[in-house]
């Protein structure tokens, strides 16, 4: 078991044979995700990595039963790109892309809340089950199969968890890089309370940033649960000055709920174990799982 | 991307906001011609800058001296207005003690003003809507209304599937309290900020205050828009309104070669990859005791000419005392990212302390060249003990 995905989970690739969509779409071939084809408009009806190419994602999904959709298509184009998986009834659509204009992503996120497709992302790392399962950018060898379920907002920072995580003997369950953007698809809450109902998930790591409240709320979604499952909490940004952008959109301080301090505070009162430095994650877990 | 009061208001009034007339003056005499040809009874001399809290400001070297926004009753006043802010720096609440230098005059029409409102509209990312918020206490910062008395702050948020209906904006105009024409000239306001909001890619525009006139009309007094940066592709337009010298040189040089790059006060310069990681690599060494210098995001799939600029960059900067790379390759590889710190090193002497933290993809050929390449490079196993080593570094090297 596992959240989301998962060995008999069918993906495509949107921007298939662009340089991005060709090379990730190989590295999960190698993972042994069930890679069934791709999409780029124009190309249908050829061959690329040995999948077939299609021109558009519902004729994709008709001749493949894909369930999952990856997008490697650049800003421009890729609002649109995640608004013609939702009109196709992909289940699971993961997008990738850094650099969506935000009110692109207001009309993607109208179209999500009237659909039954889940999104990942954007500007995000995707989503993995180790051993089952790789949907994104994230380097495959540092993951090992286990039962901690990560969830986190920043991409190379989830990186770090796994690494820790596998670094004192644990695997994941699933971890999902939920993406850094203000206007997202699945947020903490969506993830969390996936993994909190997931039998094969006995423990979970959240990573959290300034800006925004989703933290808080994910906290929230914690403590109301009542889950016995340890929870370890970071949140980075703590230094960061207040007013300026660090690199993710969403990662500016605008108003009290959003600082570090009261995410962390949130979190605490939810009875999250917080590690006291993102050096700390991998050995905070084991404290709290004795 | 930020852009000044006088920018804002022509694109505003382009989609039919009312504003008061006023012209731009960059001298003294094009600031006198300014208001003469505006021909009012009271001009507004206001300095252009990229900040805040003009008006409760004061310039450099006269502490408890008159701001950045002064009332002109006369042409004498007008030039003693712009001759005492052109060329002088502005320092204000959100400047910082360093301040701004004043290079633009914006003069303007003045006008009689029976009320005040807030109203602005931004990107709410909790429901993800394009949300007007409006308050009746207009001309005081509205994080202060907010912290106060919330309950004075409105919101009213917009389906992207209907778009803005113009019984949202007289129900917001109600609840402010307007009344007859006024919730007419209300309505007019909110539909021509969210043409301007929806049709620029703006990540939002801010009226403070908006005012009533003593004959019930609307006037935006102030205004403040600020655009996505990831929309400007396509308003070409838009991006020409940048005024470079309102940003940090070091920002302006990294934007250059696509890096996201935030100058800080501390002095170990930090090279990351990924926001997220880049944020916690200041924490751990604020944690440590010391200061980062900057953030710096080298992004995910940085060529070795973008990472070998970011490393420059830092060298470059005189208050950094010692340097601290930590990637975790993901599609970045720690071979390329080794590549260009050892071409950059090369290319500019390197004479403070570097320590290199590698994880992720390629990770072994990327420890096997550092270690090749006989440069003084102190390797670091992981995030925290890469943290330690810098500090302790930078340290002895200062004792």
């Amino acid at each position: 078991m596992s959240i989301l995905v998962n060995q008999s989970t069918k993906v495509i690739t949107q921007g298939f044979t662009g340089a991005q969509g060709t090379f990730h779409t190989e590295q999960a071939i190698a993972y042994g995700t069930r890679m069934v084809g791709g999409v780029t408009p124009g190309k249908g009806g050829s061959l690329h990595l040995g999948l077939p190419v299609f021109d558009t994602v519902a004729q994709a999904r008709e001749a493949t039963g894909a369930d999952a959709s990856v997008i490697y298509v650049p800003p421009a184009g890729a609002a649109d790109a995640i608004l013609e998986a939702i009109a196709a009834g992909i289940p699971l659509i993961v997008c990738i892309t850094e650099g969506i204009p935000v009110q692109d992503m207001v009309r993607v996120r109208a179209a999500l809340d009237r659909s039954d497709s889940l999104l990942v992302g954007p500007n995000c790392p995707g989503i993995i089950t180790p051993d089952e399962c790789k949907i994104g950018i994230m380097p495959g060898p540092i993951h090992r199969r286990g039962h901690v379920g990560i969830v986190s907002r920043s991409g190379t920072l989830t990186y770090e968890a796994v690494a820790q995580t596998s670094a004192i003997g644990q695997g994941q369950s699933t971890c999902v890089g939920i993406g850094g953007d203000p206007v997202k698809g699945m947020d903490f809450t969506d993830v969390l309370e996936r993994m909190i109902a997931d039998p094969d998930t006995h423990s979970i790591v959240m990573i959290g940033e300034i800006g925004g409240t989703s933290e808080i709320d994910g906290a929230e979604l914690i403590r109301a649960s009542g889950t016995r499952k340890p929870v370890v909490g970071f949140i980075a940004g703590a230094t960061a000055p207040p007013g300026r952008r660090m690199g993710h959109a969403g990662a500016v301080i605008t108003g009290g709920h959003e600082t570090a301090r009261a995410k962390i505070e949130a979190l605490r009162e939810a009875g999250i174990h917080v590690a006291p430095s993102p050096a700390e994650l991998g050995t905070t877990l084991a404290r709290v799982l004795g | 991307m930020n852009i000044h009061e006088y920018q804002a208001k022509a694109l505003l009034r382009s989609y039919g906001m009312p504003v008061p007339e006023g012209r731009a003056a960059t001298t003294v005499a094009e600031a006198a011609a300014a208001a003469s040809a505006l021909n009012a009874p009271v001009t507004v001399v206001k300095a252009q800058i990229h900040a805040g809290g003009r008006g409760a400001g004061h310039f450099a070297g006269k502490p408890g001296g008159k701001g950045g926004v002064r009332l002109a009753r006369s042409a004498d006043d007008v030039t003693d207005a712009a001759q005492a802010m052109l060329g002088e720096v502005l320092v204000t609440k959100q400047t910082g003690p360093a301040g701004r230098l004043v290079r633009t005059l914006y003069i303007e029409s003045g006008c009689d003003i029976a009320r005040e409102l807030y109203f602005s509209m931004l990107v709410d990312r909790s429901t993800g809507q394009i949300v007007i918020v409006a308050s009746p206490d207009g001309g005081m910062e509205i994080e202060d209304v907010a912290a106060r008395t919330p309950e004075r702050i409105l919101k009213e948020y917009i389906d992207p599937a209907k778009g803005l209906c113009d019984y949202q904006s007289r129900d917001v105009a109600v609840r402010l309290g307007l009344k007859g024409r006024e919730i007419r000239a209300f309505q007019n306001v909110v539909r021509s900020a969210y043409s301007a909001f929806t049709g620029l890619d703006a990540a939002i525009v801010e009226i403070n205050p908006l005012v009533v006139t003593g004959t019930g009309d609307l006037l935006a007094l102030d205004a403040k828009m600020s655009f996505d940066e990831n929309a400007l592709f396509r308003h070409p337009d838009i991006a020409k309104l940048r005024d470079v010298h309102e940003e940090d040189p070091r920002e302006r040089e990294a934007a250059e070669y696509g890096l996201a790059y935030v100058g800080l006060d501390g002095n170990i310069g930090c090279m990351v990859n990924g926001a997220g990681l880049a944020m916690a690599t200041m924490d751990i060494i604020k944690m440590e005791g010391e200061e980062p210098a900057n953030f710096l995001d080298v992004g995910g799939g940085a060529s070795k000419e973008r990472v070998a600029a970011a490393f420059r960059i830092l060298i470059g900067d005189p208050k950094v005392r010692g340097i601290l790379v930590n990637i975790f390759g993901g599609i970045m590889r720690c071979d390329v990212i080794a590549e260009a710190i050892i071409a950059a090193s090369h290319e500019t002497r390197l004479n403070v302390p570097l320590v290199v933290r590698l994880a992720g993809t390629n990770v072994e050929r990327g420890k096997a060249l550092l270690a090749e390449s006989g440069l003084t490079i102190i390797p670091a196993d992981d995030l925290g003990d890469a943290a330690r080593k810098i500090v302790s570094a930078v340290r002895n090297a200062g004792a």
